[in-house]
């Protein structure tokens, strides 16, 4: 029997890290790679008698994230215990939601090559990060640093309707893109903004779903794919052995690429929820959504569809330009400075030029040497004729190598300048003609490799400042062919 | 509705409580005297009341997104058990 008598069920939960300045039931800090405890107050570090008040913010980012994916905001949300046992959860409880989570449903919209299919969300719902338990290196003790204690997390969980790993990446993909776009998360993956959890489970075509089990902690693309591939093949190999799937969270270890048990349903957790006593229900009222919806940024989706329409672009480039909202942003602000006529050539430079010499340096679009208006400034140089393509490439390095403020002063202070003055040309045809009797020649014995070695010659004659089309054209006419 | 040993045994556990046998069975017709009060209770026809999430029927407030606290590591860490280069020390935890 064949893998593809399995059909591949997985949903996601991923927490993203919101961009609060302070945390979610206190007033310290939250910023990254502070010294170890200087940012965890009272509240925190569970102090007794110490109690929760919720931050406007981290309610205001998941009211965002709710309006972005089109689900239902909560009237009124409630916050509950999940009880456990940890070293680095200090109350021996995490404040979490379980019935009345903030947002409920939803859906994104993902791209896997060129089909486009809609993934619904189950909700998504407030809560706080643990601390981190250091294992190594206390003499055979563990360290606890809880600065990360009671950072905001939004837990976003979707329905289990993706069907391969590359479908789980490219839904990871673009809900880490929305939530950057919305600005309620830095989406930093090295930093754990952004992490994954996946249940995995395989059933036949048709049939009710599989006993599941949950990959946990996944916090790259990468190791999202890999892991979920391998769940796969060892859910397969055990099915078709006969065997049955046991219900268990794993993780997933990249150095032997591998997923392994961590724990079995047996001594899972019995987390026995109940509501906080420490909180009051969490009202949310229509006017407060109607604010938060005004000062939302036009979405992705959106976007993608105003730049077809809008500037003819392709559903490809569209959908590229859109993947990010910096890239959008980019695209955006230089065809502001450059025409929207410009829309096609634009687009070509940053997903062409500007992306190459980005992956070549490592460089975040923000740090681009060249800005939009800059960019604008070489490509109308291009569309008006000033420049050649290859030209118009030599003004670029040049602004990205800082020589100059404009593509304008560059063509001027290099005099860049493309020669289309036609009496000009045929000066340097007739002086590259005459210095290169042989080529001539045996271009009118048939030689058509001749005639591109006269064409390279005249180019090097104008220092490549000629199109060269017209040169072509000029050196034919001359030649009389 | 009244709770096995096993269960007795069990919620002990989850809440990393330690209890002798004897004690099991002095706790185990506590828990069941007050699973017995809300027995009682549930027999009240509540229908058509919506639950409520807490006693008082109120919102919750919400504080502004502003670094409030400072730190304060030395003073908390100063009753702690054992402290090294800033972080609290437990005894080994691996899952």
């Amino acid at each position: 029997m064949s893998a593809s008598n399995w059909e591949v069920v997985i949903g996601l939960e991923t927490h993203a890290q919101l961009s609060t300045v302070s945390k979610i039931f206190s007033g310290a800090a939250t910023a990254f790679g502070a010294a170890p405890n200087t940012q965890a107050c009272a509240v925190d570090i569970a102090l007794p008698g110490v109690l929760p008040v919720l931050n406007r913010g981290a309610v205001e980012r998941a009211i965002r994230f709710g309006l972005a994916v089109g689900g239902r905001i909560a009237p009124r949300s409630v916050f509950a215990r999940k009880n456990y046992f940890y070293p680095d959860l200090p109350k021996g409880y995490q404040i979490s939601q379980y019935e009345l989570p903030v947002v409920g449903g939803g859906s994104v919209s993902v791209r896997v090559g060129d089909e486009e299919r809609t993934i619904r969300l189950t909700r998504a719902h407030l809560e706080e990060d643990a601390g981190k338990s250091l294992h190594e290196d206390f003499h055979g003790r563990t360290g606890i640093d809880l600065n990360r204690a009671g950072t905001p997390l939004l837990e976003i969980v979707s329905e289990p309707e993706l069907r391969s790993a590359a479908e789980a990446v490219a839904y990871a993909r673009t809900l880490h893109a929305l939530v950057r776009w919305i600005d309620i998360c830095d989406g930093n993956l090295q930093e754990g903004s952004f992490r994954c959890d996946a249940n995995v489970s395989l059933r036949r075509p048709g049939a009710p779903l599989g006993t599941r089990c949950e990959i946990k902690n996944l916090n790259s693309f990468r190791f999202l794919e890999r892991a979920i591939e391998f769940e796969v093949r060892r859910q397969i190999d055990i099915l078709e052995d006969g065997g049955s799937i046991v219900q268990e969270t794993r993780l997933y270890d990249p150095d032997r690429d591998e997923t392994r048990s961590m724990r079995s349903k047996e001594d899972a957790q019995d987390y026995r929820y109940f509501p906080d006593p420490d909180l009051l229900p969490l009202d949310i009222d229509a006017g407060w959504i109607d604010a938060v919806r005004t000062t939302m940024p036009e979405l992705p989706g959106a976007m993608r569809l105003r730049f077809q329409e809008q500037y003819g672009l392709s559903a490809y480039d569209a959908a590229t330009l859109t993947a990010q909202r910096e890239i959008a942003r980019f695209f955006q602000d230089t065809l502001d400075c450059a025409g929207a006529e410009l829309a096609k050539p634009v687009a070509n430079w940053i997903l062409g030029e500007v992306s190459a010499r980005l992956n070549r340096e490592e460089l975040d679009l923000s740090r681009a040497p060249v800005a939009p208006a800059q960019l604008a400034g070489l490509v109308r140089r291009i569309a008006d004729g000033t420049l050649s393509n290859a030209l118009g490439k030599k003004v670029f390095d040049a602004l990205w190598n800082g020589k100059g403020a404009t593509a304008d002063e560059i063509i001027e202070r290099q005099a860049l300048k493309q020669i289309t003055d036609e009496s000009a040309l045929e000066r340097i045809i007739d002086e590259v003609l005459a210095a290169n009797q042989k080529s001539v020649e045996e271009f009118r014995a048939g030689k058509e490799k001749a005639f591109n070695a006269l064409v390279g010659q005249a180019m090097k004659a104008t220092r490549g400042k000629a199109n060269p089309q017209q040169i072509n054209d000029l050196l034919r006419r001359r030649l009389g062919s | 509705m009244s709770l096995s040993p096993e269960q007795v045994r069990n919620i002990a556990r989850l809440a990393r409580i330690a209890i002798t046998d004897a004690e099991a069975a002095t706790v185990r017709d506590q828990l069941n005297g007050i699973l017995g009060l809300i027995e009682r209770m549930q027999a009240v026809d509540t229908s058509g009341i919506a639950p409520m999430a807490h006693a008082q029927d109120l919102s919750q407030r919400l504080r502004d997104d502003r670094v409030t606290e400072s730190d304060r590591h030395e003073a908390f860490q100063s009753v702690a058990p054992e402290v090294e280069a800033g972080l609290y020390l437990v005894p080994r935890v691996m899952e």
